[in-house]
Parts: structure tokens; C-alpha cells; sequence
């Protein structure tokens, strides 16, 4: 488990030891959606906006 | 074999699909799609992947993609026929219709006027959609005129250019669930019926997932829409009528599973991976 700051609230997220680049990860402080970027060191930015196409 | 899955985030059905790739040792490349450059005359790099498994969210993004690789050869779970024709609304009902599918009837109208005089032809409810969307995103059930008139000016003031398209669905007075299937190949692999009281019964929207029996008729009509989109991995979304006639609303070709792997017991992410070892070694 990793702990991270979130980069919209500076709150705490933890990262499970296999989360994977591209997850993302919702800061339960202020709920902004985190994607992690990188594995070593782990690293997350906001997630983009969810666009109009997206789905399944 | 080398299998290739173009993603553009990594969600709880990409991580069950990759362990089920791992245990069954099966070699495989994340491509994120948002990174991933296509050189349009030279192929080579992608045609080393046996098969490539689309998972991406943006309808955009994977359509392009899915199109330069077949055009390259390259086998792709789904392939871009049924990428194009599910990814659209209208081209889907087209597709239904054209296999004699039954489907919800739809009207289009490409102004705010026709729209509402086929509204007022078809008589209220109706479901207005966006041609393009998913999660059950911006649907609108128009039950009088006045909604129909307001609803149809928002999307001509605020609507982006596909939204000067307008679909409109005839509502189907359903019980408070409708049946999502899935389809792997030619094989109705399992059902769950999707319960809300709200009259959007998406899981994405918050409703609740239980084991669907696969009968005889979810089946053949699960196959028979799969077929008439393309066929590859999909599912299909069915409306329930009230003298138990079942209608293809929507078929999914990127579709979301975690919830319906425990009410079913089937292994989903198995399945799948199944079916694109057998794609790519073919």
C-alpha cells in the first residue's frame, strides 16, 4: 500500500501495492478521480474530464 | 501468440481480463490508445500482435484505431464493423432492423420542428437519445409537449453537432428491470436482469445486477442481434414488453462486466480471453 497526496485537496489516497498505470483512484476527501501515471515512484494526476463519447 | 489490448484506462475489467491472460499464461501488451501513433504506411510494428483486444472508453479514439488495423490485417476483438455499428444508435437500429431483429421502433429527424412533429405523431412517452453515448448518458424521456419543446431547444442551443441529430425512441413500458446478455462468438455466455426504480436501469447509474436464467428466447435473440451488428464480444441490453415479447435495445461492443460476474458465476474475463486466443490463432 502506498499513501499519496492528492493533487486537488492535498487529502491522503492509498494506492494498492498492484495498482496499475492508467487506474484510477478517487480521493476520498474531495472525490476528484486520480489516475496514476507511474509505478516507481507511484504518481497520479487528475483523470481527464469524462468526454461525451465515452462508454462501453 | 501475442495479444495486444489497447485500453485507455485500466478498470476493474481490464485488470480481471489481464489475470485471466496471466493464468493461463498468456503473453500481452498494454497500448494505451491516448499514447499509441499510427504511421499509416507502416504497419509492421502493430502486425506483430496475433490479435488485438479494444477496451478503450472513447468511442472516437477506438473506432480510428480499430479501422487502421483492419485495414493493416490485423485481427481485432472487436473488429471495426461492429465497433462503428454499436457505437452509433442509428446505425445500430439500422442493423437490427435490416437482420429482423426486434427492436424499440425509432424515428430521426434532423431539426428541432421535424422532431417534434414526429414526437407528437408518435405519441407521448418517447426516449430521445443522443446518436452517440453510453452509460445512459443525457437520455431524456419526453412525456408532454412542453418537455418535448424544452428539451429540444437545449439540444439545438447547447448540443455539440451530433446532437443536431436527433433519435427518438418509442418508450416501452417495461417491469422496473430490463436484461443485459452477453454474447462471446456465436455462445450466449450468461444474463442479468438490472433493477432500478428509476426508468434507467444501467448499473453505471446505480442499478442492481441479478442472475438472468439464459432462456431459449434471451438466447436465440441475443445471437441474433450479436450476428446482426457483427458478432465478436458484445452485449445486449433487452427491454421486456408487457406480453413478454423481448425487444434489442442497445448492443455493447467495449462492455463493462464486474457486476456480473457474481450474480452469474460465469468467469466473463475467462471467456473473453478464450474467445481472442482463439481469434488470433486462427
Amino acid at each position: 500500500m502506498t499513501t499519496l497526496t492528492c493533487v486537488e485537496c492535498e487529502g491522503e489516497v492509498e494506492a494498492a501495492a498492484d495498482v496499475m498505470v492508467a487506474e484510477i483512484l478517487e480521493c476520498p476527501d474531495c472525490g476528484a478521480e486520480l489516475e496514476i501515471v507511474s509505478l516507481d515512484p507511484v504518481t497520479i494526476e487528475l483523470a481527464p474530464e469524462v468526454e461525451e463519447d465515452w462508454g462501453e | 501468440m501475442k495479444i495486444g489490448i489497447l485500453y485507455s484506462r485500466i478498470r476493474a475489467e481490464e485488470k480481471l481480463i489481464i489475470r485471466a491472460l496471466a493464468e493461463r499464461g498468456v503473453a500481452y501488451e498494454l497500448i494505451d490508445v491516448r499514447r499509441a501513433v499510427f504511421d499509416l504506411a507502416r504497419p509492421e510494428a502493430w502486425r506483430a500482435y496475433d490479435v488485438i483486444l479494444e477496451r478503450c472508453i472513447s468511442h472516437s479514439r477506438a473506432l480510428a484505431a480499430l479501422q487502421i488495423l483492419d485495414s493493416w490485417g490485423v485481427p481485432c476483438v472487436n473488429n471495426a464493423r461492429v465497433a462503428q455499428v454499436c457505437g452509433s444508435k442509428l446505425e445500430t437500429t439500422l442493423a437490427l432492423l435490416a437482420a429482423s431483429v426486434p427492436t424499440p421502433r425509432v424515428q430521426i429527424a434532423s431539426t428541432s420542428e421535424a422532431a417534434l412533429a414526429a414526437i407528437e405523431a408518435m405519441g407521448y412517452p418517447v426516449v430521445l437519445k443522443p446518436a452517440v453515448g453510453s452509460w445512459g448518458r443525457l437520455l431524456a424521456k419526453i412525456n408532454d409537449r412542453e418537455a418535448a419543446e424544452a428539451v429540444l431547444e437545449h439540444k439545438a442551443t447547447l448540443g455539440s453537432y451530433h446532437h443536431s441529430i436527433f433519435y427518438i425512441q418509442e418508450y416501452v413500458r417495461k417491469p422496473d428491470r430490463d436484461i443485459r446478455s452477453f454474447v462471446v462468438g456465436e455462445k450466449t455466455i450468461c444474463a442479468i436482469t438490472r433493477h432500478s426504480s428509476h426508468w434507467i436501469t444501467n448499473t453505471a447509474r446505480g442499478g442492481r445486477a441479478e442472475n438472468c436464467p439464459v432462456t431459449p428466447q434471451i438466447d436465440q435473440l441475443s445471437r441474433a442481434a450479436a450476428r446482426a451488428v457483427g458478432g465478436g464480444i458484445v452485449a445486449v441490453d433487452l427491454l421486456e414488453m408487457e406480453d413478454g415479447e423481448l425487444l434489442v435495445n442497445e448492443v455493447n461492443y467495449t462492455m463493462e462486466f464486474r457486476n456480473s460476474i457474481e450474480p452469474t458465476g460465469v468467469d466473463i474475463p475467462g471467456r473473453i480471453v478464450e474467445y481472442v486466443v482463439e481469434v488470433g490463432g486462427s
